[in-house]
């Protein structure tokens, strides 16, 4: 029997090696579902599920996430190669931008001559 | 500096920043919501065989395809469902083992059986009816991968309910004996579907906590209370009645009084002594050993596709 490794959607992938389950050594392979929604438009993640292989898991996505015609274009990634980055370090990762409020364009007063800019 | 997780969690949740899978939470808030979300799926799963039974018995090609198109839903919420609490650590695997065994629950209501064409309608419109009412409130659930699931599920499932009422709509203006077959399943199905919603909140074991850490966002009562009242309303569309000779207007509660519930019934079948919690249990097995084969083929197939690229690479 082949031996799956289990791992979840926000897993850090290589960091902690994901969560292995003994369990379920026969489960199919856990995918995560990005949908385009219409052209010209961001795919975006809408949910996961399990399939043996690629043409599986494509064939899936469509019968599970796009029944009303929600897409035009389905992305599938299996969740192990998703890498995350850790909540706990929020803090720290996202600091550098804290202070620099003048990236934004509300920063700078100009005269009302100016106009729109 | 030290950091409570606790209490960080417990702002978010007074925040309503909703809580993700890889942050800090109880593990009683994670056991909670495994258990409610998973217990979700496995009704959304075994709520597929009442009316499946249905779908070769459907009066005409349309009712057939509607209720085909139906029940595919329902598997689809099903999947929802089983990847939000597999975000909690807890395998498909596990879940199908105790949904087999019997050590999970599932809705209670999918353990009656459906007797004629109306218990279609009766269905869509009640039990559908109810759950949805539950559904809308879990869409501001705190735990977002239930959440999204549920927004998702939610958009859906207004279709099935309509399309219920609609089969009972057809029915109550149609010959004698639809008009009775009408009644009977909303007399079948009334009572069940007041039960769907769970004990009263003062016997409530999990609505408590449930509620402190927003997974619930309305009590059992709440909610019983907002089916009836809108129950009361859509009946006299259908020129029916309700069986239950205690509904009445309350006007200083601004609600319907309704009768007393039977819940000696009620844990009867929670306990296993439904009319069909043996069959029930029974198709599932079924299911999952027959497609044993399938399972195990699509696996083969997948590796041998794999081995052969890796030969071709190579």
């Amino acid at each position: 029997m082949m031996l799956l490794k289990k791992y979840y959607y926000g897993d850090y992938g290589e960091i902690e090696g994901g969560v292995s389950s003994n369990k379920s050594e026969t489960e199919f392979p856990l995918w995560e579902v990005f949908i385009r929604s219409k052209q010209g438009l961001d795919h975006k993640h809408v949910g996961s599920l399990h399939a043996a292989d690629v043409a599986m898991a494509v064939e899936n996505a469509r019968d599970v996430y796009t029944r009303r015609m929600e897409g035009v274009s389905i992305w599938v990634v299996e969740s192990k190669h998703i890498h995350a980055s850790n909540p706990d370090e929020a803090e720290s990762l996202y600091e550098p931008s804290m202070d620099k409020i003048y990236r934004h364009p509300t920063f700078y007063n100009l005269p009302d001559e100016v106009g729109h800019m | 500096m030290e950091i409570n997780f606790e209490n960080l969690f417990l702002s978010k949740i007074d925040k309503e920043i909703k809580i993700e899978p890889k942050d800090w939470m109880p593990e009683k808030y994670r056991q909670t919501n495994i258990r409610q979300i998973s217990q979700h799926a496995h009704s959304e799963i075994v709520g597929m065989l009442p009316e499946g039974a249905w779908i070769t018995r459907a009066p005409t090609l349309k009712r057939k395809a509607i209720l085909l198109a139906k029940v595919q839903d329902e598997a689809g919420h099903g999947l929802y469902l089983y990847s939000a609490a597999e975000t909690l650590n807890i395998s498909r695997d596990e879940m199908t083992e105790q949904l087999l065994t019997g050590k999970a629950k599932y809705s209670s209501i999918f353990n009656y059986p459906s007797l004629t064409w109306a218990d279609m309608g009766a269905i869509g419109w009640l039990v559908d009816g109810a759950a949805i009412l539950n559904q809308v409130m879990l869409c501001r659930t705190s735990y977002g991968p239930y959440a999204r699931a549920m927004v998702r599920i939610c958009k859906e499932e207004s279709f099935h309910q309509r399309q219920g009422f609609e089969i009972l709509l057809v029915l109550s203006q149609g010959t004698k004996e639809q008009k009775a077959m009408c009644q009977d399943a909303i007399n079948r199905w009334w009572w069940p579907s007041l039960m769907m919603f769970g004990p009263t909140d003062s016997e409530s074991t999990n609505s408590d906590q449930s509620m402190k850490w927003k997974i619930k966002r309305k009590t059992n009562d709440e909610l019983r209370q907002q089916f009836v009242d809108m129950a009361v309303q859509q009946i006299k569309v259908l020129n029916m009645t309700l069986p239950d000779a205690d509904l009445k207007w309350n006007e200083e509660r601004k609600h319907y009084d309704f009768g007393a519930i039977n819940w000696d019934e009620f844990w009867q079948v929670v306990k296993g002594n439904g009319p069909c919690n043996k069959e029930r249990l029974n198709a599932k097995n079924k299911a999952w050993n027959d497609g044993a084969w399938v399972r195990e083929a699509a696996v083969a197939y997948a590796e041998k596709k794999k081995k052969r690229e890796q030969i071709k690479v190579a």
